[in-house]
């Protein structure tokens, strides 16, 4: 047993005890997420109150364009965190992607959005198997690999790019246009935001009703146990890290769209504010539990706290330690909701065996 | 021992091989390199050949590399306080928890340092105040991880911001630079009597290394650690008390951390709120490089002190080349690959036969 992980971990899914205790657990599995929701009105309604242009669809674009990097990349995270692995390489997958696929618009002429998106993917993936296929064959520490490969990857890029950079200018406009392109000029969620939000639905479904979906989560709670059953469990981490990688490359080519200027420090030192995101998402750090929308609206709460405290005139100097408060806040309360919830759960199926 | 020979028995191969070998986070037994030749090819027998293979590399390539203006300026003056929090990393990676504040408490002890020196406060009050409020933070991390029953992983992500973000509270845009001289030459002057090669930071990492050697390989309290890093649970019922010693481990890494935050103050003569910021991943990059298992239970003080001398001494080799220098972390990455695949290159090879024979027999059915 891992001997950090907390004697209490939640069970995924199919707890024993009959209807009611999982009736009650998917209860208050769902008000996790709606924990989170709740924060965040409760947020913006604080904010709102004290200065009313926080809602204006000037902050809700720059909201959500800064969310949505950071929901794609927890929800990859997510993926492999169920598993009980982690990977902290995704901000150099994204510089990697961000500048290789940037540059393309410079050395080929003509060349189409799909394409640099297609690249992205792929570098991305790449990037992900890699990782994944160390984990999974070598069965070594997945934190031990990815520290290794966000050094790695983040080498080559810096070797790659050199001193060099790509600027705005050298980008199509429509690519910049991607972000921030809406329904109309009042709309203040832009197209992205909602591609990303059904991306990240779907990925939840597959989470909760695919079958290798429900294997993930069984990896995670016990991986001894999940192989014995005859999961296959080398090629669904393998999965997960590639799946992972490939949305931090996704990430990347949007990244480059949004800020416009690529040099070799995109996206570093995300990957703590991602697993940040991820925990704050209510998903357990030593895998087993935790959803994929949790992830994303983890990501949302800490774009918008950033958001909110500029906007109501609080010193920068302030973002990072309110930030880290709130992580470690967010921590204590998922982990004193599941032990509610396993004595409550203990609490019932006794009464349902008696 | 027992399930270190039992695996070899042929019998006992193929249960071992249905049997999970867990991709997971939990601890798993050693399994034998070359069956009893195991305590030759120790990992710090590794290191040490890495060490004089760097040295030798590093003196075929430049003739800077020996000598004392190079072993003083670009390793033990940049390299000091990273060494230095290996240490308490060390004790806490090996108790089966982990630390990523450490370099927040750095930044907060050194911005902590500037700010009260220039509110006019006496330079020792001062570093008093930095290295009571590394203290306090490693206590804050500890109570959460101990009392709280929070993983440390999680913790000290949210704590790293934390105490990152409370150094740019307490010096807000202000950069300190007037520190008295009689203070910033203990940064950068080499100690005197050592032929000019070690500078402060670097003998301070030399007394503690040997404190912290001691600490863990002899005393009770650092079996202890060991015990609690390998069975927390057996380690209770032998009577350890693992909250306590967790609490005091993480204390430990913040008193070193501000201890490292007021000399990287004094080296660079400046206060400032990112201060080694970036320093948290090398840290604990070489203290995996130096053996120590992520899991807690495995790891030799030697192996860490190893590790830190390949790790400065590459980098400062590949620096006299015209190497890039943002691009030196590539080494970092590539050893630590190698510091994990190569303890497991010998099971690697057993699960590739044991994969061949499995094809091997459906391919005759």
């Amino acid at each position: 047993m891992s001997t950090f992980a907390g004697s209490l971990r939640q069970p995924a899914g199919g707890v024993d005890g009959g209807a009611s205790s999982r009736r009650l657990a998917d209860l208050i599995f769902r008000a996790r997420e709606f924990g989170i929701i709740a924060v965040l009105i409760v947020f913006v309604a604080v904010t709102t109150s004290v200065q009313p242009r926080f809602v204006n669809s000037q902050n809700i674009k720059f909201i959500f364009s800064n969310a949505v990097i950071f929901a794609l990349l927890a929800m990859g995270e997510t993926l492999v965190v169920v598993a009980r692995h982690i990977d902290i390489s995704v901000g150099s997958v994204l510089g990697l992607s961000a500048y290789l696929s940037a540059h393309l618009f410079s050395q080929v002429s003509g060349m189409p959005i799909v394409g640099v998106f297609a690249v992205g993917l792929a570098i991305g993936l790449g990037c992900g198997a890699v990782n994944g296929a160390i984990v999974a064959i070598a069965r070594v520490p997945s934190l031990v690999v990815t520290l290794a490969t966000l050094y790695i990857y983040r080498a080559l890029d810096v070797i790659i790019v050199g001193g060099g950079m790509v600027v705005a200018s050298t980008l199509p406009n429509s690519f910049l246009a991607i972000p921030s392109s809406s329904w109309s000029e009042l709309s203040s969620v832009p197209y992205l935001a909602m591609v990303i939000a059904a991306l990240v639905a779907f990925t939840a479904y597959c989470l909760r009703s695919f079958r290798s979906g429900r294997e993930l989560y069984a990896i995670g709670s016990n991986p001894d146990a999940a192989l014995l059953a005859g999961i296959p469990t080398g090629k669904r981490v393998f999965t997960a890290f590639v799946l992972s990688g490939g949305v931090a490359g996704i990430a990347g080519v949007l990244w480059a769209a949004t800020y416009g200027t690529i040099d070799s420090t995109a996206g570093y030192s995300y990957e703590l504010t991602v697993v940040a995101a991820v925990v704050v998402g209510g998903v357990n750090i030593f895998g087993g539990s935790g959803t994929v929308v949790g992830a994303a609206l983890g990501a949302l709460l800490l774009a918008t706290i950033n958001q909110a405290l500029y906007v109501l005139g609080i010193s920068s100097f302030w973002d990072p330690a309110i930030d880290g408060f709130l992580i470690v806040l967010a921590i204590s309360l998922d982990h004193w909701i599941t032990v509610r919830l396993t004595s409550a759960l203990r609490k019932r199926s006794l009464y349902h065996v008696v | 021992m027992s399930s270190e020979t039992a695996v070899g028995q042929p019998g006992q191969d193929q249960v071992a091989a249905a049997l999970p070998e867990s991709a997971s986070l939990a601890p798993k037994p050693a399994v034998p390199l070359f069956g009893k030749a195991r305590v030759l090819v120790r990992w710090e027998s590794a290191l040490v050949v890495a060490l004089a293979l760097t040295i030798l590399l590093g003196a075929l390539t430049s003739r800077q590399f020996l000598t004392s203006e190079n072993i003083f300026s670009n390793v033990c003056l940049l390299y000091g306080e990273l060494a230095i929090m290996t240490l308490p990393m060390t004790l806490i990676v090996v108790s089966g928890e982990i630390d990523l504040s450490i370099a927040s408490v750095l930044a907060l002890s050194s911005s902590l340092v500037g700010y009260l020196w220039d509110q006019h406060w006496p330079m020792p009050a001062a570093i008093g105040a930095a290295l009571a409020a590394g203290l306090a933070c490693g206590a804050f991390n500890g109570v959460l991880v101990t009392r709280f029953g929070l993983p440390s992983l999680a913790v000290t992500i949210g704590t790293k911001t934390l105490y990152a973000g409370i150094a740019e509270i307490v010096l807000g845009p202000s950069i300190i630079t007037n520190f008295p001289t009689s203070y910033t030459t203990i940064g950068v002057n080499p100690v005197p009597g050592t032929h000019q090669l070690l500078s402060y930071s670097a003998l301070v990492f030399i007394v503690l290394a040997v404190a912290f050697a001691m600490l863990l390989h002899a005393t009770p309290f650092g079996r202890s650690v060991t015990a609690v890093g390998w069975n927390k649970e057996a380690a209770q019922f032998a009577g350890i008390r693992v909250k306590r010693l967790k609490t005091l481990l993480f204390m430990v890494s913040g008193l070193v951390g501000a201890m490292a935050g007021v000399l990287y103050t004094f080296r660079l003569s400046t206060s400032e709120p990112d201060n080694g910021i970036d320093l948290v991943l090398p840290v604990v990059a070489i203290v995996l490089l130096g053996g120590v298992s992520i899991f807690g239970g495995k790891g030799t003080m030697l192996g860490v002190i190893l590790a830190v001398l390949v790790y400065c001494g590459l980098q400062s080799a590949l620096l006299l080349t015209n190497f890039n220098a943002n691009a030196l972390e590539i080494v970092t990455g590539g050893l630590l690959l190698l510091s994990v695949l190569i303890p497991n290159g010998g099971e690697l090879a057993a699960r590739a036969r044991r994969f061949m024979n499995r094809y091997r027999v459906s391919g005759t059915q």
